[in-house]
């Protein structure tokens, strides 16, 4: 199990898979017989998890998408709670 | 930035008519067709007189329109879906439309060519039902010689990189192997597994006397489990599902008929439940002749049973009708005649004493592991066939 720090690339854990739902207007992430509805905020933090971005880089990249600064408490919180229910994994 | 991950965008309180929301669960039962004679199957008893299947070009029609109105969990069912040849041509056009596709399967029929395939045309998942952890027990209550090639489709499902779900459903000829088949299904490397008790619907209420556990074995399985998740890693997640009729208050079944869940039966009817069929005063639209949004939004078999107007009491004034609304109306139909009672399992029912008899008969002929099948009880396991079928509703 690999720590989590600002230069980890977390990516979408296996067995689920982010999309967005127009009919739901948020993103959502299925597995196996369910769904997860996100909320605004952990829907563009997950987007964000391509495996090749770190932590500061999606960071950055939500600051300067919503015109705000500050994020990065709030990412490494959600991501290591994303990661501890397996929604995100660490290479 | 609040990062919280809790379900958003909650409704806003809505007064007036029930508007409800997506489908987001579609079943697709794409046959009644089966290798498999299970007695506790949820198929209707009567599936022998059901029309003739749709064809492909409906079946993608339903998902098509199933997808526009945002349906995005998909299962495909049955009967064994694997029995449809079309199967892999389904999967590529539900993948093309962005569903997340469960197969529900018994296995047979899974080769190593059609799983390959599956993987290529999108297939996101595969449940396999296991009957029991032993050869004998499997083949008897699925009334085949499945158990070997089970296991081999078990390894299939792993070998294509498939997170395994098993899923056994238990009853009392089997319950009391809870532990063997966890070792069972650990070794076979399942991620997670389904101890789903007995539904009583459909063959299984047929069977219903028969496949009762006593409240003993409900107890001793779950305190198996229990110990099971204990003194292993937990790296292979369990899910017990209570046999609700040992419960005091009902299941909140499909959240509410017309709410989040449509199942398509082979011959295309569009139910709102796996059994509502059964149901008498509803009207359910045939997908040939009518849209998923009109059988949705429109008709009187999905907008019956939304809502809490049809309520009768206990229900209509008890607080917690928002929570199971009423339970299930196709168990309040059995058990009692109008499908508009409170589900008896409620303790507040008039009606609960038809459930705790029944479990209370299960203690009289308590099954013991190691007992040969079917020896417990005088009267046979009917199982599910179309010579049976046709035998019961000639």
């Amino acid at each position: 199990m690999n720590e989590l720090s600002a230069q980890s690339r977390p990516s979408i854990g296996r067995g689920f898979r982010l999309q967005w739902e127009a009919a739901q207007n948020a993103f959502v992430l299925l597995y196996p017989e369910g769904m997860i509805k996100l909320n605004s905020s952990a829907g563009e933090i997950l987007r964000r998890c391509d495996g090749a971005a770190t932590i500061d880089e999606i960071t950055a990249s939500l600051e300067q998408a919503f015109s705000t600064s500050g994020l990065k408490t709030d990412v490494i919180a959600f991501v290591a709670m994303a990661h501890e229910k397996h929604w995100v994994s660490l290479p | 930035m609040n990062a919280a991950a809790a379900p958003a965008d909650a409704p806003s309180s809505v007064s007036g008519p029930v508007r409800p929301g997506p489908p987001l669960w579609l079943l697709l039962e794409l046959t009644y067709r089966c290798p498999l004679h299970c007695a506790f199957c949820y198929n209707p008893t009567d599936f022998a007189r059901s029309g003739p299947e749709l064809d492909t070009q409906e079946w993608i029609k339903v998902l098509r329109e199933g997808r526009a109105l945002g349906a995005v969990q998909l299962g495909l069912s049955g009967g064994e879906p694997l029995a449809r040849d079309d199967l892999e041509i389904l999967v590529a056009e539900a993948h093309e439309l962005g569903f997340y596709i469960n197969l529900i399967t018994s296995g047979v029929g899974l080769t190593e060519p059609r799983i390959r395939a599956l993987k290529e045309a999108g297939l996101d998942h595969i449940q396999l039902s296991f009957q029991d952890s032993t050869r004998q027990m499997n083949d008897f209550l699925s009334s085949t010689r499945t158990f070997d090639l089970k296991s081999k489709v078990a390894a299939l499902i792993k070998r294509y990189e498939y997170p395994m779900v098993l899923n056994v459903v238990l009853h009392r000829l089997n319950i009391d192997h809870v532990e063997e088949i966890l070792e069972m299904a650990h070794r076979m490397g399942a991620d997670y597994v389904e101890l789903a008790n007995t539904q009583f619907y459909g063959w299984a209420w047929h069977n219903r006397e028969q496949l009762m556990p006593s409240r003993a074995q409900v107890e001793r399985a779950e305190e198996a489990t229990r110990r099971y998740r204990e003194r292993t890693d937990r790296a292979m997640r369990i899910f017990f599902v209570v046999p609700d009729y040992f419960e005091r208050r009902p299941k909140p079944c499909m959240n509410g008929l017309g709410s989040i869940f449509l199942t398509v039966t082979p011959d295309g009817t569009a139910l709102p439940c796996h059994a509502a069929r059964m149901l008498p005063g509803l009207s359910f639209p045939n997908v040939k002749s009518a849209s998923l949004e009109h059988v949705w939004f429109e008709s009187q078999g999905f907008n019956h049973f939304r809502g809490n107007d049809w309520m009768k009491e206990p229900c209509r004034s008890c607080p917690e009708k928002v929570r199971d609304f009423g339970g299930c109306r196709c168990q309040a139909y059995l058990l009692t005649g109008d499908a508009a009672n409170a589900d008896p399992v409620c303790d507040l029912s008039p009606h609960h004493h038809l459930v705790t008899e029944a479990t209370a008969r299960a203690v009289q002929a308590p099954a013991r592991a190691g007992e040969s099948p079917g020896s417990a009880v005088e009267k046979p396991l009917i199982f599910r066939s179309p010579a049976n079928s046709s035998n019961l509703f000639p």
